[in-house]
């Protein structure tokens, strides 16, 4: 396609029209794919948005790596709308996240954003690809009621609405007005709250389910590093280096980034002494763990500005810098 | 003799639930529906594979009022969102219907990538020469000299050749009618629905509301009458010579009517020319 806001509209015609539709971008395209997420979250259409994220703000470091567009991804289109992004810090993770946000994507009726970085994405290691027969897919949520008793968003049990197969003869409407269960415009207050809120809960209700993170050496830890992507490898190389003078370091990484597990961050600060957020951002995901640990633990950040990893020795002195 | 029926043929493509309409008295693009509607019935389309996509403004909600799969989508993204769904599925006559200011402003990128590539669509633009929904403002075909809401002093650009801009794009039908000229309109999108390729069809149509009124050019049925005493018919004029000016003659007709491959066929042909055996299409021609 000749741009980004025709590839990120492109897919939600060919998922309407029955396909299964990435796209993928870096730095300022990713910006201008952000009306086509809120669209996408306000019409309930399963796609996959991939971001290699690079530094910025504009034009920035291509082809150098950099972790500043994770708000973005939560928050960049206008308007309320909960989001799911995950995390690849491996070629095999993003191969199987792949997966995981179309299964995401189908099950919620909701864009799913991949958010890596320069890094893995020009990373060549060994991937593993199962026989398809290995691979659970969730299957697009077809409706089986005939079209005179069908509305296109009418949400089933679990808040979600079933899609109708376009050219079959059900002629739903799809807008990104605010609309009622019939797809029709509405222009007022109760209309807004009724849908929104849906839009919002069938994320949020389910945020454990969807919440994913992997722990390393947290048995024993008075310092919790958390890192993602890329930065979560060389945060595991520190914690290593920290194990051996002795400080009880342990490491959390959320695959999934958004939603963020708060209930395992609420945890840990209850039993820790300090979390060192590390990110290649002037501070963005430290918020999050900020907000969970409340006062219960100390947050420190560990910034960069993007284009090169951090040094393990950096992170280090942090670690030393937490203990005391 | 014949009985009287109570049924307007028009109606079953319509969503009445969702009548009354936002369109003024007077606007043309509700008769543009109307002829759609005739044409979707001339054409013998299969309904159930008909879809109608638009973009924003007041043409923009020609989708949503047409008793069809309908997708009104975000400003001037139309036409990216019906190639996605077209070439997804292949089987759907794939219509896209907006305005000037969304199609050809915003979308205009679009538009011209997307006659080049003869994405197997049929665009119908309803050009009033303004932007409508949002008040008024000068749009990429606002006459030179005409008065916008951000053009007081009259307008000093340059506006697009609608015609001429999708032929040199590489549009395989391109036609230019006018709301008054319903039989026409009708034909043409019988014409563009039969067509392979991306067809394009533009039918000038009055705002009274907002570009007749501020250029003091009276009210719908004025503008319907200097439709039908400016317009000349001259089918298969060259599309450089076709431009609009401030009230002045109107060249309308059928301009365009040429066979190229579509995207999907050019397509095909490559991948499977590479790939062989190992190309899996989704169909279609």
């Amino acid at each position: 396609m000749e741009d980004e806001l025709a590839s990120s509209m492109a897919i939600l015609g060919a998922t309407w029209g029955g396909a299964k539709a990435f796209t993928v971008t870096s730095g300022p395209g990713f910006s201008l794919m952000m009306e086509h997420i809120g669209y996408a979250a306000m019409t309930e259409t399963p796609c996959v948005f991939v971001d290699v994220q690079r530094g910025g703000p504009s034009t920035g470091l291509p082809t150098l790596p950099g972790q500043a567009d994770m708000m973005q991804a939560r928050w960049g289109s206008h308007g309320d709308y909960e989001i799911i992004a995950l995390c690849p810090n491996s070629p095999q993770e993003c191969f199987d996240l792949m997966i995981d946000a179309f299964n995401f994507s189908e099950e919620y009726r909701t864009p799913v954003l991949l958010m890596m970085d320069e890094c893995v994405g020009h990373m060549t290691e060994k991937v593993i690809i199962p026989p398809a027969e290995d691979i659970k897919i969730y299957p697009r949520r077809y409706t089986s009621l005939p079209p005179s008793e069908y509305l296109p968003f009418r949400p089933g049990p679990d808040g979600i609405p079933e899609m109708a197969k376009v050219g079959t003869g059900y002629r739903a409407e799809v807008t990104g007005l605010t609309h009622d269960e019939h797809g029709y415009p509405a222009m007022n207050w109760q209309a807004q709250h009724k849908l929104v809120s849906r839009l919002v809960g069938k994320i949020r209700n389910n945020a454990d389910r969807i919440a994913r993170w992997e722990e390393h050496g947290l048995e024993d830890a008075e310092i919790v590093l958390v890192a993602y992507g890329i930065t979560s490898r060389v945060a595991e190389r520190a914690m290593q280096m920290a194990r051996a003078e002795g400080l009880k370091v342990g490491l959390l990484r959320p695959v999934v980034v958004w939603p963020f597990p708060d209930q395992r961050i609420r945890e840990w600060a209850s039993r820790v002494g300090a979390f060192v957020v590390v990110e290649m951002n002037y501070g963005q995901m430290v918020y999050e763990v900020e907000r969970c640990a409340a006062s219960q633990a100390r947050t420190l950040l560990l910034g960069h500005g993007g284009g090169m990893v951090h040094e393990p020795q950096e992170i280090l002195k942090t670690i030393r810098e937490a203990v005391q | 003799m014949s009985t009287l029926t109570t049924i307007n043929p028009v109606e079953p493509f319509l969503r009445t639930d969702r009548m009354p309409h936002i369109w003024c008295p007077g606007c043309g693009i509700g008769t543009t529906v109307n002829c759609f509607a005739r044409a979707l019935v001339e054409s013998k389309l299969p309904l159930d594979k008909v879809a109608v996509v638009s973009g924003i403004g007041c043409t923009g909600r020609v989708a949503g009022y047409i008793h069809l799969d309908s997708f009104h989508t975000t400003h001037g993204r139309a036409i990216p969102f019906a190639t996605g769904l077209k070439l997804a599925n292949p089987d759907l006559h794939v219509v896209v219907y907006s305005g000037d200011g969304d199609l050809i402003a915003i979308g205009g990128n679009h538009f011209i990538h997307a006659a080049r590539r003869n994405v197997d669509i049929t665009v119908i633009c309803v050009n009033n020469f303004t932007y409508g929904m949002t008040g008024g403002q000068v749009a990429p075909t606002t006459p030179v000299g005409a008065t916008a809401t951000t053009s007081p002093y009259g307008c000093f650009e340059r506006p697009f050749n609608l015609p001429f801009l999708a032929e040199s794009s590489g549009a395989v039908y391109v036609a230019r009618w006018t709301a008054y000229h319903v039989r026409h309109v009708a034909h043409a999108m019988v014409e563009a629905f039969q067509k392979k390729g991306f067809s394009f069809i533009e039918i000038l149509s009055p705002c009274p509301t907002l570009y007749q009124r501020r250029n003091k050019l009276g009210d719908g049925l004025d503008t319907m009458r200097y439709y039908k005493q400016h317009s000349i018919i001259k089918n298969g004029a060259h599309t450089r010579d076709v431009d609009i000016d401030l009230q002045g003659d109107i060249t309308i007709g059928k301009f365009v009517d040429i066979e190229r491959p579509t995207l999907q066929q050019t397509m095909d042909q490559q991948l499977r020319q590479t790939l062989k055996d190992r190309y899996v299409g989704r169909g279609g021609a």
